[in-house]
């Protein structure tokens, strides 16, 4: 391969290699600088963009962005492409695929019709040369709709996740948290909590205290603590109530094995998750969190930029045909997305690239107190992100989680946009807060103790 | 929402918060303002070095202590660059190399995300785990003062001045309700190229987390267990409950 090079004027571009193009093509963020393979200068990038544009999609099939032989990610990538789904789209360019997913023929069929036949490094590669209005665009021609007790993704709905996580696990500081959520409509796409402590004794405690709030109540929605799997896979064969499986996954091999896991592992998690059965009309039980830089940060990224590892970990994940998958992307810090403009620009790259690959995207708008953001520039992402059709956001009491130490949506925020832009929660959930009364903390109380 | 007052009684998370509209009402919401401020503070509040010096030396055993600085430059690319905070510059590499000694233990003052958290708790947890290594008459380097500096930065120091385990105080990722949170981290044998699961951390030292004494007397512990067994990281980890080995903890370190 003797690589890609573009001119403008006098000056002729050379980049070595597919990855190399994608990474000198990426929009500005820090962590691509600190890998050291960003664009070196803003025309550089612009000439990289240029030459991306005039890429065929079908090189993408022949070229890879971590040799196959190296990393089982690839394998999946290039062993379940669905030739037949890529044909309509197999004559574009880049720059051409872009044209034809705004206009009027990619319409909400044609592009679920394609999605098995994009490559993630395809959608990365068209996002690239977006504007965010662009993937505000067609994220929300893109449907996506998956079932638990609840049914999320549905048109003019935006679910939450109530996310009632407490630095000591502490049942009571957690069950005031998921009281004060429900009262304010929040919970829906699942009620989801981070445990300070990965035992399956404890994931075991947490989930029969959802499970008993959720009985008790009769509330159209699931449960998960998200533990790493291998804890979670403990708990459920201890008889704990898990109706979710969770993993944070990444785009490479490596990725995966620094959080402990490989896709073998997630296959035997989720086959325990369906023979468990906790809802056996459905067969969408996983959920997985991502994030642009979990990959240098494991020092596991090969060279790649961090938004296409990042699509990479959506190949990943519709392996499993998740009931929910979201970016968590301004946690990781301000060495991979410095500022408010680096979050809010990955945050919507990420949900048009999981929705266009057929996931279910929700999105953890939120940031760190070191990054250069704050809650105006998470309302700005979530109004944006509320437009382009997100499935679900989080639901964090006062948008401050007290056990991992950062700020993401509250369960205000979900109510201003959802009032902002008409749009409902869950229906299932919805006809629940119309005709059920809503729990009172002198009730769950007893809960804790049974 | 009767029932909604008595919910704080429950969590110190911010619920019941009441609405405007079905927005935050005015109060709740200058009150997160304010602890984001304090956070943010907190990140970019400059080490203070000389008073720092001037504490530890004025203290009850009179401590000696030395500056340095990492490759860094400035606060953004301290936040842009950890790599560079996790190095010792050249110069000061130098200034270590010509203190080497058969020191047992090196402690490290350094400033990390929050330079708040070290003016506050470092000289008082040192001081009182100084009592006790001078009781155990350990060999202790001179207190080093780090500025733009990262946990691994404590490698390049204890490699330089030969030391048998660094012990790194550093200011964590400020919280909201926590700016000013102090991480201590061991690490037995320091080089470059340490890796995250072969130290110790003891996290939250704060009077609101886990007070002066109490850290001081896990890190004593740890230290002792440390170079009698020749070991840190998650093969010390076992032996202490409210230890935890920093590569299994569930954020990055500073």
């Amino acid at each position: 391969m003797a690589g890609y090079s573009h001119s403008v004027g006098s000056v002729t571009y050379r980049f070595d290699d597919l990855k190399t193009l994608l990474a000198r093509a990426t929009p500005l963020r820090s962590g691509d600088e600190l890998a050291g393979i960003n664009a070196r200068t803003a025309e550089e990038r612009v000439a990289a963009q240029m030459a991306l544009a005039q890429l065929p999609l079908c090189v993408f099939l022949n070229e890879t962005v971590i040799p196959y032989e190296d990393d089982e990610v690839t394998r999946l990538i290039v062993d379940t492409h669905d030739a037949a789904a890529f044909a309509p789209i197999a004559h574009l360019t880049v720059g051409d695929f872009r044209n034809w997913l705004l206009s009027e023929q990619a319409g909400v069929a044609t592009l679920s019709a394609i999605a098995p036949g994009l490559t993630p490094e395809m959608a990365a590669a068209v996002s690239k040369l977006m504007r965010i209005q662009d993937l505000i665009a067609v994220a929300r021609k893109c449907r996506v709709v998956t079932r638990f007790r609840s049914t999320v993704g549905l048109p003019g709905r935006l679910s939450t996740r109530l996310q009632p996580n407490h630095p000591t696990d502490d049942p009571a500081g957690i069950a005031a948290s998921i009281v004060d959520g429900l009262l304010l409509s929040s919970g829906d796409a699942v009620i989801g909590i981070n445990p300070a402590s990965d035992s399956a004794t404890a994931v075991g405690h947490l989930l029969r205290l959802l499970e008993a709030i959720r009985l008790r109540y009769n509330i159209p929605t699931q449960s998960c603590v998200l533990a790493h799997v291998t804890t979670q896979l403990d708990a459920l064969n201890q008889g704990a109530p898990v109706d979710l499986v969770f993993q944070s996954i990444g785009g490479t091999e490596l990725t995966n094995r620094s959080f402990g896991i490989d896709l073998a592992l997630l296959r035997e998690a989720r086959q325990a998750a369906l023979e468990l059965g906790r809802n056996p009309a459905s067969r969408q039980v996983m959920y997985f969190e991502t994030g642009q830089g979990s990959s240098l940060s494991a020092e596991a990224h090969h060279g790649v930029d961090q938004q296409t590892c990042e699509a990479r970990a959506y190949a990943a994940a519709r392996a499993f045909d998740p009931f929910l998958v979201n970016t968590v992307v301004g946690f990781i810090g301000p060495e991979y997305l410095y500022d408010g403009k680096q979050i809010v620009r990955a945050g919507l790259e990420d949900h048009f690239c999981g929705k266009l690959l057929g996931l279910p995207m929700g999105c953890d708008v939120c940031y760190t107190n070191h990054a250069e953001a704050d809650e105006d520039d998470m309302d700005a992402l979530l109004t944006l992100l509320a437009a382009a059709g997100v499935n679900y956001v989080m639901g964090v009491p006062g948008a401050d989680d007290i056990m991992l130490n950062y700020q993401s949506t509250s369960f205000h925020d979900a109510l201003y946009v959802r009032r902002l832009l008409g749009l409902k929660p869950a229906p299932e959930f919805e006809a629940w807060l119309e005709t059920h009364p809503l729990p009172e903390m002198k009730e769950v109380i007893p809960l804790l103790t049974a | 929402m009767s029932s909604a007052s008595s919910l704080r009684d429950f969590t110190s998370a911010r619920v019941s918060l009441g609405c405007a509209g079905s927005s935050l009402p005015t109060g709740p919401l200058l009150d997160f303002r304010l602890a984001h401020a304090r956070a943010r503070d907190a990140v970019h509040t400059p080490l203070d070095i000389r008073s720092i010096r001037t504490e530890l030396s004025e203290s009850a055993a009179g401590l000696e202590s030395i500056p340095v600085r990492s490759e860094v430059r400035n606060r953004t690319e301290y936040l842009r660059r950890p790599d560079r905070g996790r190095r010792l510059s050249a110069e000061d590499q130098a200034t270590l190399a010509a203190r080497a000694g058969d020191f047992e233990i090196v402690p490290v003052i350094a400033d990390g995300l929050s330079a708040m958290a070290v003016h506050r708790h470092a000289a008082p947890v040192l001081g009182l785990a100084m009592r006790d290594w001078y009781a155990s008459d350990f060999r202790v380097a001179p207190v080093i003062v780090a500025e733009g500096a990262r946990v691994a930065i404590g490698d390049d120091i204890g490699a330089a001045l030969g030391a048998k385990l660094s012990v790194v105080l550093i200011g964590e990722r400020p919280g909201l309700s926590s700016p000013d949170s102090l991480g201590i981290y061991l690490t037995w044998q320091p080089r470059r190229g340490r890796s995250d699961a072969e130290r110790n951390c003891i996290s939250n030292v704060r009077p609101e987390g886990l007070s002066y004494e109490a850290a001081a007397a896990l890190l004593v512990f740890l230290c002792r267990e440390s170079l009698r067994r020749g070991l840190s990281g998650t093969g010390l980890k076992a032996s202490l409950s409210q230890v935890t080995a920093a590569g299994s903890a569930a954020r990055a370190l500073p």
